[in-house]
C-alpha cells in the first residue's frame, strides 16, 4: 500500500496553487460581497488546462483520474477562494461525464471541447422544489416532438445558472408511476439554456454568493433530439456514474475549505495577545484547532482511499459518501472554530473567516445531505433495513 | 540554436528557514523544496526565445541530489525540451559547478547558457561569471532584457544607477535578474507533455570533473533578532534623534 504522492501529482499540486496564488482574499470577498461569478479566475484555470483534468485527451483534456482531480480541487478550497473557487470550476469535472461515458463522438467534439476551454459554462438541473432528494419523483416532463422534445417543468438550486450557457439537464420521459423500476424512463440532455426562453431566477442565499444558484423555469422548451445524451429513459442511471466522482470531489473541496480556515485561525492565535500572551498559547484555544486538524486529515485520507478505489476500478460507494459527510463535518467544525478564534474579528467581513463559515454549511446539505448518506451507509454496508 | 538552462534545487522561498541545532547548515529534512526562483526567469527567458524562433532546443541542466530531478520536470513542464542531472550528494559550490556546465555546454554544442543570477540559499552570484570566464564566453550578467539577433545578444543590465547595455558575440552566458520577466505557470497540458520528456542521468567524473569542496562551512548562525522600534511623539524629536542618537544627519 503505497499512499506517496506521485512527481506528477506534486506538480498538479504546485500548478493549481500558483494560479490560486494570483487571487487574494481582496478578490474573493469582492465577488462574495458583489454577487459576481470570478469570470477571471475560472479563465486563468481554463487557460492553463485545469478544466479538462478529467476529459479526454482528444478534446483537450488530460484524461487523469479522480485523484488527481482530488489533488487539484483541494487546492482550489485551501485557497483564498474557498468553496466559491471550487465551485466555479467543480461541474467541468465530472458534470460531463455522462457525455464522456455515452455520448456519441460528435456530441463529445461538440459539447467538451468548449467546456474544457472555458468558452461555454454548464449547470446542473436535476433538484426540483417538489421532489427534493427524491430524485425519481422529478416531473420535469420531455415530450417527444418531430426533431426532438419539448420539456416543461422546474428545476430549483440550479448553480451558476446566471453564466452558464449550457444545462445538463434531467427529465422525465415516462410518468413515474408507468414505469418498471422509478429509476427507469427519466432521460438526460446537454443542451442549450437559453435565457430568451427559459427564466434563471436567482435564489438570495447565505453565502457562496460568487457562485449564484436559481429557480429555472422551463415552459415547453423545444431540445433537438442531437442533445440527448444516450438513450431515451436511461437518465438517470447515466447520472449516477458520476455520483462516486462528485461525492469524493465535494469532500475533498470540504477539506481544502476546513484546512485554509484553519490556516487562518492558527495565524491569528499566533499573532493576537491579549492577557498578556498570545492567545494560542491557551490550551482552550490550541486544543479544538488540533483536533479540527485531526479531523480533517482523517477526512482527507478516507476521500483518497475512495478515490484510488474509483480510479481502480473498484465500488467505493460507501467510502465516497462516508468520505463526503467527514469532509462537510469537519470543514464545517473548523471554519466555525476559526471564526471563534478571532473572537470579534472572527464576524467581521476582513478577516475572511466569516466568508469561510458561511460557504462551509452549504457542505453538509448538497448535493447530498447528511441524514441520506447516512441511511445510504447504514442500508449498504451494515445491511439494515431500508428507511426511505 | 541550442540552449543550455541551469537550474538549482533550493528550500522553497516561502519556507522560514531553520539553523541545524549543530549550526553546520539549515535544516532541509522534510522542508518544501522548488526550483530556485532566478532559475524560473532564466527557464522563462529560454522558453521566450525558442517561442520566438531563436532557439531549437532547450535542455535543463540540474547538478545536485537525486530529487533535483523534480527540479528538472518543473523546468521541463515550463517548456524545456530534455534534462540533465549531473547526479552527486556533494553540496557544490560555484566552481564546481561552472566546471560541469563547462562540460556540458562544450559537450552539447550550446550557444548560449542561460543561469539564474543567484541561488536563493547561499546567495553566492558567482556561477555565471566563473562559467563565462571557463569557456572563454563573454557574458551578460543581471539581465532585464535579453535580445538576439545575427549572432549578437544584446543584453540589458541591471546596474548600480541604472541600467546599461552591452552586445556579446554568440556563444555567451546569460544570468537572469529579477526583472527579465514573469516566469509562466506549469499548465496542466504541459505537465502531461514533461511526463514524456527524458532525462539524462550523469555523474560529474562522467563529465571529468572533481566537484570536491573547497570551501569549508565554519558555522551557519541565525540573524539576531530585530529589536522593536520606538514611537516618537513628534517631528522635532525624530530629527534630534536621527541627528544625535543615530548620526545619521
Ligand atoms: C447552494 C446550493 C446549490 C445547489 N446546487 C445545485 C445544482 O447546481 N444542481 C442541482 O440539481 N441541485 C443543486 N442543489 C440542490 C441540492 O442538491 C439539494 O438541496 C439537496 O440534495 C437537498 O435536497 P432538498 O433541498 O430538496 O432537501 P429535502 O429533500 O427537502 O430534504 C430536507 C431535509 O429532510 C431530510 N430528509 C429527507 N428525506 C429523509 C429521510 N428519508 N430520512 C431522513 N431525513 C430525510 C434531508 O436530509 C434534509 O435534511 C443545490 C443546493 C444548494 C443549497
Ligand atoms: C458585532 C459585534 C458587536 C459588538 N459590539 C460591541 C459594543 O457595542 N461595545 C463594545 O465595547 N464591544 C462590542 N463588541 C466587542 C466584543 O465584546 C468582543 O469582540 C468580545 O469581547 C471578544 O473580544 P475580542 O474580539 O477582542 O477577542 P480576543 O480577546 O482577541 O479573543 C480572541 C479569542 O481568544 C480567546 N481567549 C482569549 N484569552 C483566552 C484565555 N486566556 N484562555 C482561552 N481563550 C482565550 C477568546 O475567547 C477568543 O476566542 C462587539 C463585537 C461584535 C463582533
Amino acid at each position: 500500500m503505497d499512499i506517496r504522492y506521485t512527481k506528477e501529482q506534486d506538480a498538479i499540486r504546485d500548478g493549481v496553487k500558483q494560479i490560486c496564488d494570483g487571487f487574494d482574499d481582496k478578490y474573493w470577498s469582492d465577488c462574495d460581497q458583489e454577487k459576481r461569478f470570478p469570470f477571471e479566475f475560472h479563465r486563468a484555470m481554463a487557460d492553463n488546462g485545469w478544466l479538462g483534468i478529467t476529459m479526454p485527451e482528444e478534446f483537450g483534456g488530460a484524461n487523469l483520474g479522480v485523484t488527481e482531480a482530488a489533488i487539484m480541487m483541494h487546492e482550489v478550497a485551501c485557497s483564498a477562494g474557498g468553496y466559491s473557487a471550487a465551485s466555479a470550476l467543480h461541474l467541468n469535472l465530472f458534470g460531463p461525464h455522462a457525455v464522456v461515458v455515452f455520448g456519441t463522438p460528435e456530441q463529445k467534439e461538440r459539447m467538451l471541447t468548449p467546456l474544457i476551454k472555458g468558452t461555454d459554462r454548464a449547470c446542473f438541473g436535476v433538484t426540483e422544489p417538489d421532489a427534493g432528494l427524491d430524485t425519481t419523483s422529478i416531473t420535469t416532463f420531455a415530450r417527444k416532438v418531430e426533431g426532438g422534445y419539448r420539456v416543461t417543468g422546474r428545476k430549483i438550486w440550479t448553480s451558476s445558472g446566471q453564466v452558464a450557457n449550457k444545462i445538463i439537464l434531467l427529465t422525465r420521459t415516462t410518468p413515474k408511476e408507468d414505469c418498471k423500476r422509478p429509476t427507469d424512463g427519466m432521460t438526460l440532455f446537454y443542451t442549450d439554456l437559453d435565457k430568451t426562453k427559459i427564466e434563471v431566477r436567482r435564489i438570495p442565499k447565505m453565502g457562496r454568493n460568487a457562485v449564484d444558484s436559481n429557480a429555472t423555469f422551463i415552459d415547453d422548451y423545444f431540445i433537438p433530439d442531437r442533445d440527448r445524451i444516450g438513450e431515451e429513459g436511461k437518465g438517470f442511471h447515466y447520472i449516477l456514474h458520476s455520483l462516486n466522482p462528485e461525492r469524493i470531489l465535494v469532500g475533498i473541496e470540504a477539506v481544502g475549505l476546513g484546512r485554509g480556515a484553519l490556516a487562518r485561525a492558527s495565524n491569528y492565535a499566533r499573532e493576537r495577545k491579549v492577557f498578556g500572551r498570545l492567545i494560542g498559547q491557551n490550551q482552550g484555544i490550541q486544543h479544538p484547532l488540533a483536533e479540527n486538524w485531526a479531523y480533517l486529515e482523517s477526512a482527507y485520507w478516507m476521500i483518497m482511499r475512495a478515490a484510488g478505489l474509483y480510479d481502480a476500478g473498484q465500488p467505493c460507494g460507501a467510502e465516497a459518501n462516508a468520505g463526503k459527510f467527514l469532509g462537510g463535518r469537519a470543514a464545517f467544525e473548523a471554519c466555525t472554530r476559526a471564526v471563534m478564534t478571532h473572537g470579534g474579528m472572527g464576524y467581521s467581513t476582513e478577516y475572511q473567516v466569516e466568508r469561510l463559515f458561511r460557504e462551509s454549511i452549504l457542505l453538509r446539505i448538497a448535493p447530498i445531505t447528511e441524514q441520506m448518506i447516512l441511511s445510504f451507509i447504514a442500508e449498504k454496508v451494515l445491511d439494515l433495513p431500508k428507511s426511505y | 540554436m541550442k540552449l543550455l538552462v541551469a537550474v538549482k534545487r533550493v528550500v522553497d522561498y516561502n519556507v522560514k528557514v531553520r539553523v541545524k541545532s549543530d549550526k553546520t547548515g539549515v535544516e532541509t529534512a522534510g522542508v518544501k523544496m522548488s526550483m530556485n526562483p532566478f532559475d524560473e526567469i532564466a527557464v522563462e527567458e529560454a522558453v521566450r526565445l525558442k517561442e520566438k524562433g531563436v532557439a531549437s532546443e532547450i535542455v535543463a541542466v540540474s547538478i545536485g541530489v537525486s530529487q533535483a530531478q523534480e527540479t528538472i520536470r518543473t523546468a521541463l513542464a515550463m517548456g524545456a525540451d530534455r534534462g540533465v542531472l549531473v547526479e552527486t550528494d556533494v553540496a557544490v559550490e560555484p566552481l564546481a559547478v561552472a566546471k560541469v556546465l563547462k562540460a556540458l555546454a562544450e559537450k552539447e554544442g550550446a550557444q548560449i547558457v542561460v543561469l539564474g543570477k543567484q541561488a536563493i540559499d547561499d546567495d553566492m552570484n558567482a556561477t555565471g561569471q566563473m562559467l563565462a570566464a571557463l569557456l572563454g564566453w563573454p557574458q551578460g550578467t543581471f539581465a532585464s532584457k535579453v535580445e538576439i539577433a545575427d549572432g549578437t545578444a544584446t543584453v540589458t543590465r541591471e546596474i548600480d544607477g541604472g541600467l546599461e547595455t552591452v552586445a556579446l558575440a554568440l556563444p555567451a552566458v546569460i544570468t537572469a535578474d529579477l526583472r527579465l520577466n514573469e516566469p509562466r505557470y506549469a499548465s496542466l497540458p504541459n505537465i502531461m507533455k514533461a511526463r514524456k520528456k527524458s532525462i539524462d542521468m550523469l555523474k560529474p567524473e562522467d563529465l571529468g570533473v572533481d566537484v570536491t569542496p573547497r570551501l569549508t562551512t565554519l558555522s551557519v548562525s541565525e540573524p539576531p533578532v530585530r529589536k522593536a522600534g520606538i514611537k516618537v511623539p513628534d517631528v522635532a524629536t525624530l530629527i534630534e534623534k536621527l541627528r544625535n542618537e543615530a548620526k545619521v544627519i
